[in-house]
């Protein structure tokens, strides 16, 4: 059953809790870190089990029923995944490890063999470690130079100085769809047309775009696009790299092994087609059935609506949490960002706000994210983050809220 | 257990031995990059014992608590005898179970004292796992 987008209905969140057993409990936790890792729903669990119950084996290479049924399988997995992301053909869609591997695998095969050291690539300061360690890593083996839209205060991208920064010498624009620190969903395809006009090209990171928001690969136009399992409802170690045809069929293998060859030789061999030349070895199975499951879920509650929800309670969270005492929240206006409240209160170490919100049973996260320059641009060593999906509710911000007044009548008598 | 227990609190915001020594015989400062938490300790050691000890930083309640606990039981004791404190020591110190990232937050004022006064750079407890 698809969501017919014209006919807008909200979430019915109390149904929705009932479709993941974490909720299950008579006191359940105040879940509130998924975009660190979301929880998983049961009808993905019961596909996962489905497969090691019924008709585990290997894939792609039985001669016997159960075999050909997993590899039946793992490819419908990709063929939901592809019409998720609309994605023209189901080859295009690579499975991975998680977002960090796709990355990991463009920046070896695709960068490799198009970077050199008079180019250079365009990131930004927002970006997750994995899109920004991976294209250090390359401009090490190849001597191009690394560029960075910058931030602005309120947590946008320095767009006005975008003609400036892209010029011939521009190969590769990586940047994050949303940012995972301040909720901020960037202008991507403004950036990938504006990218084109000087022949780079341009990967999304979208870890935390597709669990959240409709995202549609060809009206994009990006070139590849990456994200992860675990953070939309589906099971850990199980990644999605999504590219464009011609690039993919253009790149070497990256990792060689069993799956990915064509005909091996003692000296020499040929690879595979598309995708299977990138999927080395035997990949995880059930995980990319559970993903498939995600998907059939997400798309039966419809993204719109899980938008349009994760609007409803950061808008709630942005106004509760301004009512405490020398809070300092980071990143947009909720209109302009997704799930996704990052703050700091005066005098208290994020730790420490995680530490007592976890004995009241809220489950934040602090640190530096993985997001290190942000943290730099702002000129703080960490920050306490409340991150929001489907299935949080107004209930989760006023526990989130309490829990934060407790930690200031506890702690905030001496300054950190 | 409750990791925000009274005697925690107390030291993070009345510290024992907070400050610097004007002329340290041993001067070491280190943080702990995961989360910011920074600890300098400073010791005055006369005869191989510890004459007078202070601690500065920044942090969070369980790293700062940590450091001011463990001023006070080094101060007077021999040089050598403080090589033999380990993590288990500083969790007694402390009497609540960390979990392991606030682990590291707890050890980071004893990992500070052993690299100062020996030279040791490991983490308190990693060294266990070596000879398991």
């Amino acid at each position: 059953m698809y969501v017919d987008r014209d006919e807008f209905r909200p979430l019915d969140v109390d149904r929705i809790r009932k479709d993941f057993p974490i909720f299950a409990d008579d006191s359940p936790i105040a879940y509130l870190d998924s975009a660190a890792s979301s929880q998983t729903a049961r009808c993905v669990l019961e596909a996962m089990d489905g497969y090691y119950r019924s008709y585990r084996s290997n894939i792609h290479r039985g001669i016997y029923r159960i075999s050909e049924e997993a590899t039946a399988a793992y490819e419908d997995a990709r063929q939901k995944i592809a019409r998720f992301i609309n994605s023209r053909r189901a080859s295009q869609i690579v499975f991975t490890r998680n977002t960090t591997e796709s990355i990991n695998l463009v920046a070896h095969s695709w960068g490799n063999a198009n970077i050199d050291q008079d180019d250079e690539i365009l990131l930004t300061v927002m970006e997750h470690h994995s899109n920004l360690v991976p294209w250090q890593l390359l401009a090490e083996r190849t001597g191009a130079k690394l560029r960075f839209i910058e931030v602005t205060d309120e947590g946008l991208l320095q767009l006005d100085d975008l003609d400036q920064l892209l010029t011939e010498r521009t190969k590769l624009v990586a940047i994050t769809h949303v940012s995972n620190v301040l909720g901020t969903i960037n202008p991507v395809h403004e950036i990938i047309a504006a990218a084109h006009s000087v022949c780079a090209t341009v990967l999304i990171d979208a870890a935390q775009s597709v669990p959240h928001l409709p995202v549609d690969v060809q009206a994009l136009d990006c070139d590849f696009l990456a994200f992860s399992g675990h953070k939309m409802c589906g099971p850990t170690g199980v990644g999605v790299l999504y590219g464009k045809r011609d690039l993919l069929e253009d790149m070497p293998p990256f990792l060689g092994g069993g799956s990915m060859i064509r005909a091996v030789q003692r000296e020499r061999s040929t690879y595979a087609d598309l995708p299977t030349k990138f999927e080395a070895g035997t990949p995880a199975i059930a995980e990319a059935i559970g993903l498939g499951q995600a998907v059939d879920y997400l798309e039966e509650v419809g993204l719109d609506a899980v938008h349009a929800h994760e609007q409803q309670i950061i808008d709630y969270a942005h106004q509760k949490l301004r009512e405490i005492d020398g809070i300092s929240v980071y990143g947009p206006k909720p209109r302009l960002k997704a799930g996704v409240i990052t703050f700091n209160l005066e005098g208290i170490h994020p730790h420490d706000l995680a530490g007592v919100l976890d004995t009241t049973g809220v489950a934040i996260r602090a640190g530096h994210h993985c997001a290190q320059p942000l943290m730099q641009h702002y000129g703080v060593i960490a920050t306490a983050r409340a991150s929001f999906y489907l299935y949080n509710t107004m209930e989760d911000v006023n526990r989130l809220h309490d829990g934060l007044l407790k930690a200031q009548n506890l702690l905030a008598r001496r300054q950190g | 257990m409750n990791i925000y227990e009274e005697d925690i609190l107390d030291h993070y915001e009345n510290p024992s031995n907070y400050g610097k020594l004007e002329e340290p015989d041993i001067s070491y400062e280190e943080d702990n990059p995961l989360c910011g938490d920074q600890i300098r300790m400073d010791l005055e050691v006369e005869d191989g014992v510890i004459k007078d000890v202070r601690f500065c930083g920044h942090g969070c309640t369980i790293s700062q608590a940590a450091a001011s606990m463990l001023t006070e039981e080094v101060k007077g004791q021999a040089l050598e005898d403080v090589k033999q404190l380990t993590k288990d020591d500083i969790l007694e110190m402390l009497g609540i179970p960390l979990g392991p990232v606030r682990l590291k937050c707890g050890l980071l004022a004893l990992k500070v004292l052993k690299a100062g006064a020996y030279g040791i750079k490991g983490w308190p407890g990693d060294e266990d796992d070596e000879e398991a």
